[in-house]
Formats: C-alpha cells, sequence, structure tokens
C-alpha cells in the first residue's frame, strides 16, 4: 500500500477552517483497476481549484468520491470541516454541484425547478423567494422565470444549473465539465459568471479539460492522469516550471523535413503532431531567424500555455 | 470485472429511513398536478371500459358471482387491478426516466439527500398514485350505486398497500433495467398471469386444484380476498393474514430494490 501515496502535497497552510476540502491519498479501485491511485490536494477558502485531466484520467470518480457518493477504498476526505463519506450528507448542505450532464427538471418552470430544488436544502418558502430572483438575475434568466424548460438554450440552462447549484448559498461550488457542449459565447457568459463569484469570495473546485477555462478561472491547477497527481501549482507557475517559455509551431507538409533538418538543432524541444512541428525553446530568435531566410514556410510564435504543460504532462496520444 | 456482478456487503445495510424523502415526493407530486387530468383519465379508462363492457356484456350471462351483481364483482377486481398496474408503470417507466434518462435521481442525491431517501420517496410515491386511481375507481363504482357502504373505504388503504407491493416490484426491476423493453418481461411473466389468476374475472375457486394452490401465492389474490367483502359491507376473512402477506411482499420488494439501486447508483 505504500506506493499507493506517490505525492503530497506542500505543506498544509492555514487553519482547518480554511481548509474547505481536503484529500489524502485517496484511492478507488473497479474491478481490480485503480482508477484514483493516491491523491492529495487541499482546497483553500477564496480560491478555484481546477482539476485538469484527459477523459478517464479519474476525476470524475474523485467528486464523486468527495460528495461521499461512492466510498473510497483508501484515503480521507474533509470537506466543509464533515468527514466525507461518513457525515457526506451534512457536509453537502453547504456544498453546490453543477454536473457534468444536464439534470435540471423538464416537467418544471425555471423558478419552480429553483423552488424545488431549494426544499432538497429544507430551505424554507420565504427564504427562497427572497433567493430566487437574484439567482436568476445573476444567471442571467430573470426574464425567463415563468418560461417552460424546453424552451430554454443550452447555454440557459447551464446558467440556470449553476443558479441552481447556488440556491443553498454554498461555501463550496463544484463544477464538473461546466462548459463541455456549449457554443464560445454561453461559454464566456458563464465564466463572467463564474469570476463573479470568485470576487465574491466563493470557493470553487473545478474539473475541465478545456485549458482555456483553467487558464482563466483557476488560482490554482492539478493535472492528473491514471489516477495520479502529476503536477499542482498556479498556472503560470506550472508552466514556468515544466515548459519551455516559447513556441513556435510550423505548419505544412515541409514542416517535418524542416524539422527534422534544422528544426531539432534550434530548438530545445521538438514535437511533431501530424502536419505541425511544435518547437520548444528558451529563446526562440534562432529558430525564427532560420525560418524567415527560408521564406515561404507558415510558422506562428507564441509564448507557452496551458495546453504545451497539458501535452508535455500527459502525452499526446488520444484517450477514450 | 468481479466486484461488478458481486453484491458487495456495504449495499446491503439495513435502509435508512427519514423524512427526507418528503421533499422528493412533493417533487413527483408537483409533476403530477401538472399532468393531473391525463393521468387520472388514464388511471380511471381503461379499468372503466373493461368493466363496463365485461360486467354488463358478459354479466348479462352469467348473473351474480360471489354476491355481487358481476359488474360489482369485476369492478372491485379493477380496482385492485388498476392500483397494481398504475404503481408497477409508476415504479418502472416513470422512475427509470427519472433516474436514468433525465437523471433526476443524481441531482438529488448531489443535495443533502440519501439515495436511501430517494427509493423511499419513489417508493410511497407509486403507492400514492395506486391509492389515487384506487379512489378514482371506487368513487365510480360508488356512482353506479354499488359499494356505498363505509366499510368499502378501507379499499383505500387496501390500493395503497397493494402501490407498495408492486411499486417496490417496479422499483427492483428498474434498479436492474438497462433500457425500457426490460419492464416487458415483468409485465409477460407477472403482471399478466397475476391478472387472469387472482380471481379479478372469475372466482379462483373456478381453477383446477393446482391453480387455485399456485394462486395463492400471488399478492394480487390476498388484495381481492380482501377488497370483495369490504364492498359487500363485510368484513373480510383472515385480515391479518392476506395484510401479512402483502406487507412481506412490499418488504421483501423494497429492500431488494433498495440495494440493487444503491449498487447500480453509489459505486
Amino acid at each position: 500500500m505504500a506506493s499507493i501515496v506517490e505525492r503530497v502535497l506542500p505543506g498544509r497552510t492555514g487553519a482547518t477552517r480554511d481548509r474547505v476540502l481536503s484529500v489524502q491519498g485517496l484511492v478507488k479501485r473497479y474491478g481490480g483497476h485503480d482508477v484514483v491511485r493516491g491523491l492529495s490536494f487541499e482546497i483553500r477558502r477564496g480560491e478555484c481549484f481546477g482539476l485538469l485531466g484527459p477523459n478517464g484520467a479519474g476525476k470524475t470518480t474523485t467528486l464523486r468520491c468527495c460528495l461521499g457518493l461512492v466510498e473510497p477504498d483508501d484515503g480521507t476526505i474533509e470537506l466543509c470541516g464533515e468527514p466525507v463519506p461518513k457525515a457526506a450528507r451534512e457536509a453537502r448542505v453547504r456544498v453546490g454541484v453543477v454536473p457534468q450532464a444536464d439534470n435540471l427538471d423538464p416537467d418544471f418552470s425555471v423558478t419552480e425547478n429553483l423552488v424545488v430544488y431549494g426544499r432538497y436544502f429544507g430551505i424554507d418558502r420565504a427564504t427562497l423567494d427572497a433567493r430566487i430572483p437574484k439567482l436568476l438575475e445573476f444567471a442571467g434568466l430573470a426574464a425567463k422565470a415563468k418560461a417552460q424548460l424546453r424552451t430554454l438554450s443550452g447555454g440557459m440552462k447551464r446558467r440556470l444549473t449553476l443558479a441552481r447549484a447556488l440556491v443553498n448559498d454554498p461555501e463550496l461550488l463544484i463544477l464538473d465539465e461546466p462548459t463541455t457542449g456549449l457554443d464560445p459565447q454561453a461559454r464566456h457568459l458563464i465564466w463572467d459568471g463564474l469570476r463573479n463569484l470568485l470576487a465574491q469570495g466563493k470557493t470553487i473546485l473545478l474539473t475541465t479539460h478545456f485549458m482555456d477555462e483553467a487558464a482563466r478561472l483557476a488560482t490554482r491547477l492539478a493535472v492528473i492522469d491514471h489516477g495520479r497527481m502529476i503536477a499542482c501549482d498556479a498556472p503560470r507557475a506550472l508552466i514556468a516550471e515544466h515548459v519551455e517559455p516559447e513556441v513556435v509551431e510550423v505548419y505544412g507538409d515541409a514542416a517535418r523535413a524542416w524539422a527534422n533538418a534544422h528544426g531539432r538543432r534550434l530548438s530545445k524541444r521538438l514535437e511533431i503532431a501530424g502536419e505541425t512541428a511544435f518547437c520548444y525553446a528558451m529563446d526562440a530568435q534562432p529558430l525564427l531567424a532560420d525560418l524567415a531566410a527560408r521564406g515561404g514556410v507558415r510558422y506562428l510564435h507564441r509564448p507557452a500555455n496551458l495546453e504545451d504543460l497539458f501535452i508535455k504532462l500527459t502525452g499526446r496520444e488520444l484517450r477514450d | 470485472m468481479a466486484e461488478t456482478s458481486a453484491l458487495p456487503t456495504r449495499f446491503a445495510t439495513p435502509p435508512a429511513l427519514s423524512l427526507r424523502f418528503v421533499p422528493v415526493w412533493r417533487r413527483n407530486l408537483l409533476v403530477w398536478r401538472k399532468l393531473a387530468f391525463a393521468s387520472l383519465l388514464g388511471n380511471i379508462a381503461d379499468p372503466l371500459f373493461y368493466m363496463l363492457a365485461l360486467g354488463y356484456g358478459l354479466g348479462a350471462l352469467v348473473g351474480e358471482v360471489g354476491g355481487m351483481p358481476y359488474v360489482a364483482f369485476i369492478g372491485t377486481g379493477m380496482v385492485c387491478q388498476s392500483a397494481m398496474f398504475t404503481a408497477s408503470f409508476e415504479g418502472m417507466y416513470s422512475a427509470f426516466s427519472r433516474m436514468h434518462v433525465q437523471r433526476t435521481w443524481e441531482g438529488i442525491i448531489n443535495a443533502p439527500i440519501a439515495l436511501d431517501d430517494v427509493v423511499l420517496a419513489e417508493w410511497i410515491w407509486s403507492a400514492t398514485k395506486a391509492a389515487m386511481s384506487t379512489a378514482a375507481i371506487l368513487a365510480v363504482l360508488f356512482a353506479l350505486g354499488f359499494g356505498r357502504t363505509w366499510l368499502a373505504l378501507w379499499i383505500l388503504p387496501l390500493g395503497f398497500l397493494v402501490g407498495l407491493v408492486f411499486g417496490g416490484f417496479g422499483l427492483l426491476m428498474t434498479s436492474l433495467a438497462p433500457g425500457y423493453e426490460f419492464f416487458t418481461y415483468f409485465f409477460t411473466l407477472v403482471i399478466t398471469p397475476m391478472l387472469l389468476l387472482s380471481g379479478v374475472y372469475f372466482p379462483v375457486d373456478q381453477l383446477p386444484g393446482w391453480l387455485a394452490a399456485t394462486a395463492n401465492v400471488l399478492p394480487l389474490k390476498h388484495a381481492i380476498d380482501l377488497a370483495r367483502p369490504l364492498m359487500l359491507a363485510r368484513a373480510p376473512d383472515a385480515v391479518a393474514q392476506h395484510v401479512v402477506v402483502l406487507l412481506a411482499y412490499a418488504g421483501i420488494a423494497y429492500y431488494a430494490a433498495l440495494v440493487l439501486t444503491r449498487r447500480r447508483l453509489l459505486r
């Protein structure tokens, strides 16, 4: 069992009350296959913690364990000061969840969805009546209060799901891939809402495989793969630690030949994917000079980003 | 995948009963209220047609059966049958929609409601609907002039109990169902024989001995044995025995459904 706990997070800072969620040595097996293998992390009040990982990395299983919906095979979890799964129900009183797949009530109007969900938390009608208009305002659905669910767009439904997750004014908001399947406009609206919540001091745990989303929202990121944590830090710090600062992407039929003849020599690290050569360098000037002198090659010079980090840490092969 | 087929003991713990099932039950009630008319119509229309067509059509040939006009005889059977159908449908098609298609249960257990509360709510709800359809058909019988006695009102809680039995079995089927088609097994192998052998259309003692003995293990038969005398303003024989059989079926079905639903959703 010793090998299971592979990585313990850097020191516990602050008192217990500043820790909204603490996961230590989490292990979950399904039929002899380890889905989560000794995962440890802590979420501090007021931060947005991102769990980043390819499909099947164990993100959703980790969330289900944290909510007490799945019993871990090993490890300890403390959510909002309560031990999980033992007191999971008590902990969930102070948590809001935006699930990966929509599960709003299709038979209800927008307001009814919030009222009915609020009752699951034992919130009385007067409190709900006072709270719901604010939630609808926040979600940009004030004009849709009485609308039936089937008349809402995908983006509106997602915003309603977010509003529903806030009906109990939670300490921690857990979002499982909140913008998957949304168009860019709808996605930006969700991001605005989440930034707004962070500004109000809410704590957020977010899983995503959109690098853009992670970069915009997360104060700290954990990259997990095969149920293990590979890295955990602020997004910029992670990039600085793991990836060369400058990237030149070279496109086209000739990219591969150029990369093998010259690119590798001028880069610190070079990867080819399809018809694109990714050149990673501490200083891109020699690469750029060579490409400019040659002419006729399409290329893009940019700073390293989370996608580079993610690919470097989890590889390029496809996950299903 | 040994764990998938085995039933780990952690799922076989006693049911956690609590009043937290109430908001989930109220959720179902709110949906029902939106469609109440269509729902009640569906509950009444089908048994009503059977009752009138067979009751008066066949009734003209057979006259009195079991000490009452055939239309009242079959009407009482229809009350119990309708409770059975309503609860079975609710426990299967409706519950499966909420569990699997709409993922309503998943949303609920993210709130401070346990899966046990959800299953309890669905169970009680299916029995509630059974009691509602019982009331509707009873009202029709009263309107036709049958069973106008205070004792007949006991058929209402009986409908609820029948609902607990078949709602429980419905939920058990739901906990195992890969899709809606799966429920056909239950209708073909359980409901149809139950309907034909329990004495809805004719007294069970018309059957050959071995078949009548088989009928005695069927829960619907016990419900009908209670309902018929009540319609005639008579206290049924062996009330405790019938009630115990129904409660046993209900309890076993509910518990099996609970354990298998936990296994399905909490892993």
